[in-house]
Parts: C-alpha cells; structure tokens; sequence
C-alpha cells in the first residue's frame, strides 16, 4: 500500500513538472520571442471574417518579423501569436482568454473578431491587467466603460455613417434631410443608428422612419415599402452582411427610389460582385480602403498592402484584415517606446501612441478608441458589368466624385 | 396602395412558408417526429441551387435538381439516424434532430464558408396600380411553384401506391404493417420527401431571400408554427394558416412597427394555444 501511494505522489509530480515545464515555455517573452495571444473565430457564424482577421495578423507578424523584429533594450525580439479558435461564441472567447493568460502565461492580447466578442474578452484583460489592442470591435459601449488596457485601431461605430449625413445636407444645399432608416437590434448596428441620430441633431434633419430589424429578419419589404411611400432624401441600412444584401435585393426587386442610399458591411457582403448592376450608387461607410494615401515603412502604402496580401492569401485584403496587421505596428511601437516588457510600462506607452501606419493614423481616446483616423465612404459605381467600389469621401482621398442624386430605377438600364 | 402591397407581400412569403409546414405536418403526422433540422435541409436545398448558380446554371433549375439530391439526402438521413428514435417518445426525436440541425451547419459552413449569398435569377419586377405596387417576379414564381408542387403531392398521396401506404401509417402504423405494408419503406420514403419539399423551398429562397448556414432556424420556427395552428394532415389548413401568418406578420410589421413583426406572430401563437385548450376542455365537458 505504501509502495502503491510513493508511486502515485511520484506520477502526479512527474504530471505536475510536465505541464509547468509546458506552461512556462509559452510565457510573455520565451527566448526571443514576444508571445501573444488571441482567441479568434475560426469556425462558426463569423469565421470568414475570423480568418481575415488571422490572415491580417500574421501578414504583420511575418513583415515585422523579417524587418528586424521589435527591439527592446538593445536587443531584437519576434512576435509570436498562439490562436484559439472561440467558435464565433462570446462564452468560449472569454474562457479561451482565461485559458491564454492563466495557462498559457501571455501578458499581451490581440482583439478577437467583431464587437461581441471583443465584449467578452474585455472583462477579463481589464482584471488581469493585460493590455489588449483590438481591431475588430467598433461598438460605442467598448469605450464608455472606463477600460483601462483595451485600446483599437478602428473608429467607433457610432461614426460610421454620420459623415454620410454631413454629405447628404451638403447636397440638399446646407438644408436639413428627411432621413428613413433601418438597423439590426445588435450592439454594433444600434450604435451606428446612435451616431445618425447625433447626426439628424445637429443639422435639424427629421427621421421619418426608424425601423429596427429583429436578427431573423431576412425580408424588408414592409420597411422599404413604407420609405416607397414616405419618399425620404436618405435611406440608411445597418445589418451586417445579410442586412446590406437583402436592402439591395429587395431595393432593386421593388423599385424603390430614393436620392440616396448609405449602407455598411457593402464590402464584406462583396455587394458589387453578388448584386452587380443593382448595388450601384450605394454608399458604403468603410474603415479603410487601400487609395488612401496614409504610408508605414513595413507596408509601404495600401496599394502595396493589397498587392502583398493578394499574393500571399489569393484575395484582395478587406478592411478586416487590414485594421488586424495595423494592431501589430502599434504593439510593435509601443514596446519599443516602453523599451521594457513591463505591463504597466508597455500600456503607458500604448496610451501615447502617435503614429501612422499604411491603415491610417493612430492616437487612442481616453477611452481606448482611435480618435485619429476618419471613416471613409465609398461609392459602387459600374462600368458595364463590373462594379468598384470608389471612395467618394471624405474629400481629401476622394478618387471619384460623389454621384447624386440616384437615378430613378426607371431610367437605369 | 400600402394595404395592397402588404397584403401581397404576406401571401406570397406565406406560400412558401407553407410548403415547408406542409414536409413538417406530413412526416409529423406519419413518424410522430418534430423535425428541428427542418431549416437547415431548406437552407442546404438552397445551397444546392446557388452551388448550380456559381457553376452557371440558372438557379431556377434548383427547383429541380435540389428536391431530387434533397430526397436522398433524407432517405439517408433516416437510415443513418431516424430509423432509431422513430418509435421512441417526441423528446429524444427532437434531441436527435437537433444534433443532425448542428452537423449540417457546421457541415455547410465548412462546405459553402460563412459568408451570406444569394443568387441571381434577373426575373425581374411585376408593377401594378401605376408603380405604386411592385411585385418581385421571382417571388411571384417561388408562389407558383410551391402551388404546383403541392398540389402534384396531395394528388400523389390520393393515387400512388406509396401515398395510400403513408397514409395509412399515418393512420395506424401497427394495422398498417399488419396488412402488410413495409412501414420501414414508407417512413424513409416520408422523411425523403419532406427533405425534398424542403430542398424546393430552399431552392426559391435562394432567389428570393438570402443563404447562410445559421439562419435556418427562423424556418423551422416558422413552419412549426403554421403545422400548430394547422394541425397535422391537413393541406388546405396548413396553406391558409401558411399565408395567414405571412399577412399577419406583414401587417403586424406596419401597424406596431418592425421590431415587434416577430413578437407579434409570437403572441398570436400563444393566443391561438390557448383558444385551443379552451375550445378542447369544452368538449371535454360534454363527454362527462
């Protein structure tokens, strides 16, 4: 009996050793590398943009990596990003990141796919005092809740549309809008249906229509049969990709005529490719697109970006990818503004943060959101059956002109 | 002008919802089975028609192509897992279906990648009342061939051998195997035809709605619905429960606003169960 216990203490501790000996090999900073960690949604309802978000990450690490790394008192370090696939689940994404900072022993997070999940993560960077920079959740409420070490690349979804708005009473001549307008009952739509209303504020427009789509919806009949009624100046759609397809599929089934028609996730649903001919005029709100003019020395600029991406993943970069590979130069910058590898240090120095990456500029807002760069808004414009997407503002990387009003469905061909 | 349009829109969806109570009610009615994978055979039926739409083939031909692989893909369905908790009690039916619900979309997910599509079939609008009333025509054709596909299957049911046999296991599955009727055959036969009712309807909604392996639940709620206010074996009731639904929804979606269109289809279910049991324990009373 006494023989049976010495050989049991003997295999536990032998199980203990293994897997401390496992664990502390994936610490913070392991030999020369800088570990991070990442919980992403490789499978499930969000997986496609889950890997674009992967696919933008590595493409950073692999460039930062074979430029010289992140120096860090004097010496040269790699970064290294351990993945967990959360399964497109905010419950899972918050156990994973548990699992990568109390197992795993990483003391750096890299932001998870969309603004729900980034809302789970959160919490638990926020107690263990992890700094995390995210670049894929815009949603308002991420930067009102006081967190300490979350910062984003992206600017927040309340933005996203108002700046179509500012255009469509440019266009009526400096007169306030009638606007009617459709959003998904989810965080990141109502948020974006928040900044239209701050929006219709200050320039005095009327909302004449204020629908909101419940998640099953996939039919918008009833909505833009009354806007066919109410003849409003803007229509304005948030839904995620569904919501964007339907508006165009059913817009175009229905004739519905209105001057203009302002829209997000136009290019994750490849609204140009699917709807053709139907989705033009459309006007997109969008984080990055790669005319701009905005440059880094890892990238070059976005047309150099989209070209390295093309070749190495076979498809043109979207926004996701490109805000995913901006979260690295950031990290990267402030570890080496910290020149230390202390949390705390390495969190101030991300709250500095002043840069310019092929993305666009980068300075974090008190509350973690990037108050530096604006959204830009882009137009499907077609030249016989294929269709582009042409930034139309803000005016300053406008490569077309804005095109308004939307011609009557009876005079398109 | 409004009112006109409402009305349409609503009965055109609820045909189409209909067609996929009516592969709900007949295997419910037949197996005694809640089907939960009910949407998401129709949302891969729709994949199949949009697979014909990428390779360049005119999606309408789903309408065609997809209840045929569809009808398999039950036949197997039923080999592999039904013919287990046919005889056993409507729980472990619904876990069962509820586990095939999860592997298809996962499966279609892996296959067709999460992305939302749809299909193109450039059928172009129908305008009435001087452009104030816009029917889609591809809705118009989804309606037509939910009508001619069951009307084929109800005069099937009546004049087929295979149908009787449904039928009368449906009625009484012991008696019917007593008289010799291959009761196996006929469940695998039922479960493959709501799959292909099923791959139809998907075939329609690729052209008229969107794709996406997580939204097939809404259909199986939906069609669930319409087979409860309908009752089982009844084609007409579950046609006109089918569009009633579509015009409440419809309605309901202009009179309270959008956000409540599905609370108050909800809300109409719970009334019309509990309008049943009232109406049910006043029989009761007579039979005392």
């Amino acid at each position: 009996m006494n023989k049976l216990v010495k050989l049991f203490t003997i295999f536990i501790s032998a199980i203990t050793l293994t897997i401390v000996s496992i664990s502390s090999s994936f610490a913070k900073v392991e030999g020369e590398y800088i570990v991070l960690g990442s919980a992403i949604s490789l499978t499930g309802k969000y997986s496609s943009n889950g890997v674009h978000t992967q696919n933008g990450y590595n493409m950073a690490v692999d460039r930062i990596n074979k430029m010289g790394g992140v120096t860090v008192g004097g010496k040269s370090y790699k970064f290294e990003i351990i993945y967990y696939d959360d399964e497109s689940n905010p419950k899972r994404a918050a156990q994973l990141a548990e699992r990568l900072i109390k197992q795993d022993g990483v003391h750096y997070m890299l932001g998870p796919y969309s603004s729900g999940l980034t809302k789970a993560i959160a919490p638990v960077t926020e107690k263990y005092k992890i700094p995390m920079v995210e670049a894929n959740g815009a949603s308002r409420s991420l930067f009102t809740k006081g967190y300490k070490y979350l910062f984003a690349v992206l600017s927040p979804a309340n933005q996203y549309l108002e700046v179509a708005i500012d255009l469509a009473v440019e266009k009526n001549g400096g007169k306030p809008v009638r606007i009617a307008q459709a959003f998904e009952q989810d965080a990141f739509s109502q948020d974006v249906r928040l900044g239209i209303l701050d929006a219709a504020k200050r320039t005095g427009s009327e909302i004449i229509i204020d629908d909101k789509l419940p998640k099953e919806l996939n039919d918008m009949a009833a909505t833009l049969a009354k806007v066919k009624a109410t003849k409003p100046d803007v229509l304005v759609v948030s839904g995620h990709t569904k919501g964007a397809l339907t508006a165009i599929r059913q817009i175009a089934e229905m004739k519905v005529d209105v001057p203009m028609l302002a829209m997000t996730h136009c290019d994750a649903a490849k609204l140009s490719k699917q709807h053709g001919k139907k989705s033009e005029y459309a006007l997109c709100a969008s984080q990055w697109h790669k005319n701009l003019s905005y440059k880094d020395k890892f990238f070059g600029s976005g047309k150099k970006y989209d070209k390295d991406f093309k070749k190495e993943f076979g498809y043109a970069p979207p926004y996701q990818s490109a805000e995913s590979s901006a979260a690295l130069l950031v990290f990267k910058d402030a570890f080496e503004r910290a020149n230390s590898f202390d949390r705390d240090k390495v969190r101030d120095a991300l709250k500095t943060t002043e840069m310019q990456t092929f993305y666009g500029n980068i300075k974090f807002g008190p509350g973690g959101q990037n108050t530096a760069k604006p959204m830009i808004l882009f137009q499907v414009r077609c030249k016989g059956d294929t269709c582009e997407n042409k930034v139309v503002a803000p005016t300053k990387w406008a490569s077309d002109k804005f095109y308004h009003p939307i011609p009557k469905w009876s005079e398109r061909s | 002008m409004l009112m006109v349009q409402a009305s349409l829109d609503g009965i055109l969806l609820g045909i189409l919802f209909a067609l996929i109570a009516y592969g709900m009610a007949l295997q419910w009615g037949v197996m005694n089975i809640i089907n939960i994978a009910q949407g998401d055979l129709v949302i891969l039926g729709g994949y199949i028609a949009y697979t014909m739409y990428l390779a360049g083939i005119h999606p309408a031909w789903g309408v065609i192509v997809s209840p045929i692989i569809m009808f398999f893909v039950g036949w197997a369905l039923y080999k592999l897992v039904i013919n287990k908790v046919v005889d056993r009690d409507l729980f472990i039916s619904i876990l069962a279906t509820f586990g095939i619900a999860i592997v298809f979309q996962q499966l279609m997910n892996f296959i067709f990648g999460a992305d939302v599509v749809v299909a193109q079939s450039e059928y172009g609008t129908t305008m009435l009342f001087d452009n104030s009333v816009t029917l889609p025509n591809s809705k118009i054709f989804s309606a037509f061939i939910s009508v001619l596909y069951a009307i084929a299957l109800v005069v099937y049911m009546k004049k087929s051998r295979l149908g009787r046999a449904i039928r009368a296991t449906a009625q009484n599955a012991r008696a019917a195997k007593i008289l010799g009727v291959d009761t196996e055959k006929v469940y695998a036969a039922t479960f493959g035809i709501n799959a292909a009712l099923c791959g139809i309807a998907g075939a329609l909604i690729s052209i008229t709605l969107t794709l996406h392996p997580y939204v097939g639940l809404p259909y199986t709620v939906r069609s669930f619905m319409i087979v409860i206010v309908a009752g089982l074996g009844n084609l007409p009731a579950v046609a006109i429960s089918g569009m009633g639904l579509g015009l409440f929804e419809e309605f309901a979606d202009y009179i309270l606003g959008t956000e409540f269109r599905i609370g108050a289809v909800f809300m109409l279910l719970v009334f019309i169960l509990v309008y049943r049991r009232f109406k049910l324990s006043k029989k009761r009373e007579y039979l005392k």
